[in-house]
């Protein structure tokens, strides 16, 4: 048996100091420190001849651009991209409802493309351009899509509001001229339990005549 | 989501190595839109991710003579743009887009889509893939299983194979790629899936330690496609029956068929009966009733399913019908 591993250490030095802590112990921790190395020091594993780096279980160092920020955390590998703009970077206009890809209330961009926040982990959305509603709002002047949901009478509760409007931004600039066809058919990842479907058709109506 | 190890290979060796030997341990992360809900649902719970998507040559879309090849981790979204896709296999392009969403269609993979795992409710709620109850009853049988299968059902697999993609790709005659440890294999991909018979197997030939390199999808030159999904719900949903057919006209017969059932049995499901039946015939309102009726003539409906039999002959002949009409590709 390694002697770190030894549960009683029949050692003489072993004598409690002030904070309790024994040098023992202490010598212990920092061994363990690099058996087990906290944030900022990944393992390596061998693949086919070559070292690879070893993310987690535990907290690792990431970066993000987020609407145009660099933003940094220490996050374990499960974190969702959702979890870590909500908890983190207290981004809550993306919301969490089924947090599996079924209704929509996540929405953000990855490089510019509408994805479901809550199927991405975080440490996957490294180095992609991330966009949330908040950005959308630029010098005290809501985006046309946001105006076009007010002026329409697009939410109720509002909860999938965020999502939709990330959504609807998405598709309005793959197709500004949009059938209803196109409307149905590309807006079918998002869902609004009050029914507001008919003030959000309008309010692409509306965004496509005028332009965004 | 239990905590677990990530790890991005980049290359298609490193990932082999790095994949375990026996289902469970280690998991490969694609677009991550199905294995982070089983995750989230702990259904599996892997010790380790082996997330691919910086391997660069699992990557693209090309076509060429031999037809085309679409890398693995090519989205659901970017082939269904692909000019040369809606081309030449527009019946793929129209499968790809009635997929689940456009946000996930941004994420999900090609690769991913062939492994998904089923949609079978007992299956996403922790009892397994071949779910008993401890005095070895089979709960599916006995218990809710509108949406299960009505063939192939013979064993312990009740559950449908949930890709709607696959069942257009095997009707186009695509073949599918693998590599693992002993170096790289090729097999169409409607033999890429088996139905399992115990709790060890999946869905599907691959080893726990290989990887989905690309899809290959021979010329379809001449070739009139379709499909036919029946779902409750357009979007956020899957099918209760869907049919894809290809045929090859000699003049206004039927010179050969390829018809494939989905969202019936436990895996794609190939009618050599209804191809059969096919060939040699006009393609009319009747020759396509005989061709539904003989892909169904061996259904085993369990107890709350028989409906789905109709379904089944009902996509299959409007599939046929909608694939004399159109244009060739
Ligand atoms: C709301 C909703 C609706 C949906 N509707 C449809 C639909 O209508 N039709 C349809 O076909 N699908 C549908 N899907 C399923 C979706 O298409 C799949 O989740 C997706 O294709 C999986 O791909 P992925 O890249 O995200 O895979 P992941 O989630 O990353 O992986 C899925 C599985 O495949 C394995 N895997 C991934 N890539 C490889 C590879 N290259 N080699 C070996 N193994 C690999 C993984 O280990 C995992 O077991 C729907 C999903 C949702 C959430
Ligand atoms: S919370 Fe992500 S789609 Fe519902």
């Amino acid at each position: 048996m390694r002697d770190d591993d030894d549960p009683n250490p029949k050692d003489p030095e072993a004598k409690p100091d002030v904070s309790g802590v024994s040098r023992r112990d202490f010598l212990k921790i920092s061994g363990l420190s690099i058996t087990l190395p906290l944030v900022g020091e990944p393992k390596m594993a061998m693949a086919a001849g070559q070292q690879v780096v070893v993310h987690g279980p535990g907290k690792v160092p990431m970066e993000f651009s987020i609407n145009g920020r660099r933003l940094k955390a220490d996050l374990e590998p499960r974190v969702t991209l959702l979890d870590a703009l909500r908890d983190q970077f207290e981004l809550t206009g993306a919301k969490r409802v089924c947090d599996r890809g079924e209704c929509g209330t996540c929405t953000v961009l990855l490089d510019n493309k509408p994805v479901y926040s809550c199927s991405v982990l975080a440490i996957e959305a490294q180095r992609k351009a991330i966009t949330t509603v908040e950005s959308l709002m630029q010098d005290g002047k809501l985006h046309p899509v946001q105006q076009a949901f007010v002026d329409n009478d697009a939410s109720q509760c509002g909860f999938c509001t965020p999502g939709f409007i990330v959504a609807c931004k998405a598709f309005l600039d793959r197709h500004p001229h949009p059938t209803p066809e196109d409307i149905r058919h590309g807006l079918s990842g998002n869902l609004c339990r009050c029914g507001t479907y008919n003030g959000i058709r309008k309010a692409i109506a509306q965004v496509a005549q005028k332009g965004a | 989501m239990r905590p677990f190890e990530y790890v991005s290979p980049s290359s298609r060796a490193q990932a082999v190595s790095l994949l375990g030997t026996a289902w469970g341990n280690t998991e490969i992360l694609a677009g991550g839109t199905d294995l982070l809900a089983l995750m989230k649902d702990d259904v599996v719970a892997p010790k380790r991710l082996i997330n691919i998507k910086e391997i660069k040559d699992l990557r693209g879309v090309s076509l060429s003579a031999q037809g085309l090849r679409v890398g693995a981790l090519t989205t659901l979204g970017d082939l269904a743009d692909d000019a040369n896709v809606k081309k030449n296999y527009p019946v793929l392009a129209e499968a790809l887009i009635e997929a689940a969403s456009p946000q996930i269609r941004n994420l999900a993979t090609l690769g991913g889509n062939l492994c998904q795992r089923p949609r079978c409710w007992y299956f996403r709620n922790g009892l397994g893939l071949l779910p008993k109850d401890e005095t070895g009853r089979e709960l599916v049988a006995a218990g809710e299983n509108r949406y299960h299968a009505i063939l192939g059902n013979d064993g312990p697999a009740k559950f449908v194979s949930p890709s709607t993609v696959v069942p257009v790709l095997i009707a186009y005659g695509a073949m599918v790629r693998i590599e693992g440890p002993k170096g790289k294999r090729e097999l169409p991909l409607e033999k890429f899936f088996v139905i399992p018979r115990t709790d060890s197997e999946r869905e599907h030939d691959l080893r726990p330690n290989e990887v989905i390199t690309e899809v290959l999808v021979p010329p379809a030159t001449g070739v009139k496609a379709a499909h036919y999904e029946i779902r409750q719900r357009e979007a956020f949903d899957w099918p209760l029956a869907l049919a894809a057919v290809a045929l090859k006209m000699s003049g206004s017969k039927v010179q050969t068929a390829r018809v494939v059932l989905g969202y019936v049995a436990p895996v794609p499901w190939p009618s050599p009966e209804a191809e059969q039946t096919l060939q040699g015939q006009p393609v009319n309102e009747e020759s396509a009733q005989k061709a539904a009726e003989a892909a169904l003539q061996h259904a085993t409906p369990l107890s709350s399913n028989g409906y789905k039999v109709q379904l089944a002959r009902v996509a299959l002949k409007r599939a046929i019908l909608k694939a004399a009409h159109r244009g060739a590709a």
